[in-house]
């Protein structure tokens, strides 16, 4: 269980840029986090990985305070070409983590291999990251995250860089391999769809210094399909209801 | 053929300058510009009598280890500077001010501290080798990508696989481009050391031809010298390709 408990955050001698965000994340739950671009939720995501540390409040995961990172989250950034390593294969970059948290060569291995099948890239361990499509990796990312076993898993706007066609098949894969490890999902984009397909709860963020506008609880059924769960009248209103406070919001700054 | 095409255009801007230099010699039949075929036989002549031999193994042999020890400061004194903001704000003013002096200016003073021999020339050559690598190395520890860094903050590499895995390979391009910008200093200042006052090397058989008046000999040091930074520069380039295979300029699509 992941409680953050009136978190803000400002960089030194500016304004806040994260307001007093309050929260409580339960086991497997997917919690996204949506709001207009320029909201600060790069900087909440940062605190809440134990990136950086906040101004004030307090980030409490399984009752360990988050102010470092911490054993059992991983993070997948929003640039895939920048969080691998160009200098390692696939597979090492994937095998990495697991080799420095004291993970046996032997078991590191299996856990690799079964980490890329399950993103669909066995056939790519030797290669680099950089002969890779943007998409492909985007779930090296995502297998160097799962293979590491994380009990949370954060995400920032994971599939902001990808086409249309990979971001439906990227978003099916995490909701899948969700279901399979029962992992805690905290995400971040500033898409509407996306938040209200994936998530099980959305809190809509309002441009900094960033606040929680609202939680909506997404109660639309699973498992979810790209085609069945979009044509629900309820996933109309739901994203309807988030899109028109965003909107509200950009708008509103942008009278006065 | 297209890829042909610069080796061809190389070999053959190659083939003209040489008939030129052939062409214009032997026409001006004038001692101070002897003819390559001249230059080239006495060259292959002296360089491989035992004489020649330790005087090319003295220049090398000061070169690549005043090299070696240039990188090995050089890096290590980068990544400490680079990774305290304070030391690199502190450092930076006197390291532009000490880099800016030609490193030929310190041979008085070598010579002062050393005396004669190899260290005078060790210290000449490690010092001005030393500021492109230096140099180089702040700057690409400073150009590291965040999100590299983060990266290995949230799987939390230790202190040494953070250097090893992510910090020295992030930085390897920039000490890459650091050696090659030595290599030609490097070389000037071997010669520049065996001017003056020594007694081995190839800028000895130089200035000492020169002095007795064996001109031929004096310009098949220099041909050798050409020919020996020509080599160092296209070797290292194949060990840049070969270990920076993943740098965007080395990538061969796949």
């Amino acid at each position: 269980m992941l409680i953050v408990d009136h978190i803000s955050k400002a960089y030194a001698g500016g304004p806040p840029v994260v307001a007093d965000y309050t929260f409580e994340v339960a086991d497997g739950e997917f919690f996204t986090v949506v709001g207009p671009s320029g909201a600060g939720k790069t900087t909440a995501l940062r605190c809440l990985s134990g990136l950086m540390p906040v101004s004030s409040g307090s980030i409490i995961f399984d009752d360990v305070p988050v102010t470092r990172p911490l054993r059992e989250i991983a993070v997948v950034f929003q640039d895939y070409a920048r969080s691998l390593f160009p200098w390692y294969s696939v597979a090492r970059n994937v095998e990495l983590p697991l080799r420095a948290s004291g993970v046996g060569r032997a078991e590191a291995r299996a856990r690799v291999l079964e980490a890329l099948d399950s993103v669909g890239l066995a056939g790519d361990a030797g290669k680099h990251p950089w002969q890779l499509s943007g998409g492909m990796q985007q779930r090296v990312a995502i297998a160097r995250a799962i293979a590491y076993r994380p009990r949370l898993l954060i995400m920032d706007e994971p599939f902001a860089s990808v086409d249309a066609q990979t971001r439906a098949d990227l978003e099916d894969l995490l909701l899948r391999v969700r279901q399979e490890t029962r992992m805690t999902v905290l995400f971040v984009t500033h898409d509407v769809d996306e938040a209200v397909y994936l998530s099980d709860r959305v809190a809509i963020v309002t441009r900094a210094p960033s606040r929680i506008a609202e939680i909506v609880p997404i109660g639309l059924p699973v498992p979810r399909d790209q085609i069945s769960t979009k044509e629900l009248p309820e996933f109309g209103h739901l994203r309807g209801h988030v899109f028109g406070r965003i909107r509200a919001m950009v708008h509103g700054t942008e009278l006065v | 053929m297209r890829r042909l095409r610069p080796v061809l255009l190389g070999l053959a801007g190659l083939i003209v300058a040489a008939l030129t230099w052939v062409i214009g010699t032997t026409a001006a039949q004038n001692v101070f510009f002897p003819t390559p075929q001249t230059v080239l036989s006495r060259a292959a002549g002296y360089w491989t009598s035992p004489e020649g031999r330790a005087n090319f193994a003295s220049s090398l042999g000061n070169l690549l280890l005043g090299l070696l020890l240039a990188a090995v400061i050089g890096v290590a004194a980068g990544l400490v500077i680079g990774s305290v903001r304070l030391l690199s704000l502190a450092v930076s003013p006197w390291v532009e001010f000490a880099r800016s002096i030609p490193s030929t200016a310190l041979i008085p003073v070598a010579f002062l501290i050393f005396g004669l021999g190899d260290s005078m020339k060790l210290f000449l050559i490690t010092l001005g080798s030393l500021w492109p690598i230096l140099l180089n190395t702040i700057a690409g520890l400073r150009g590291i990508d965040q999100t590299l860094l983060d990266t290995a903050a949230v799987y939390r590499l230790s202190l040494g696989s953070r250097i090893r895995h992510v910090i020295v390979p992030a930085v390897a391009p920039r000490i890459a481009t650091g050696i090659r910008i030595a290599i030609p200093i490097s070389l000037i200042l071997v010669v520049t050391s065996e001017l003056v006052g020594s007694s081995e090397g190839i800028g000895f058989v130089i200035v000492d031809a020169q002095a007795t008046f064996k001109l031929v000999d004096m310009w098949s040091g220099i041909v050798l010298l050409g020919l020996l930074g020509f080599l160092l520069t296209w070797l290292f380039g194949l060990l840049e390709r070969r270990l920076l295979r993943w740098t965007p300029a080395q990538r061969e699509p796949s």
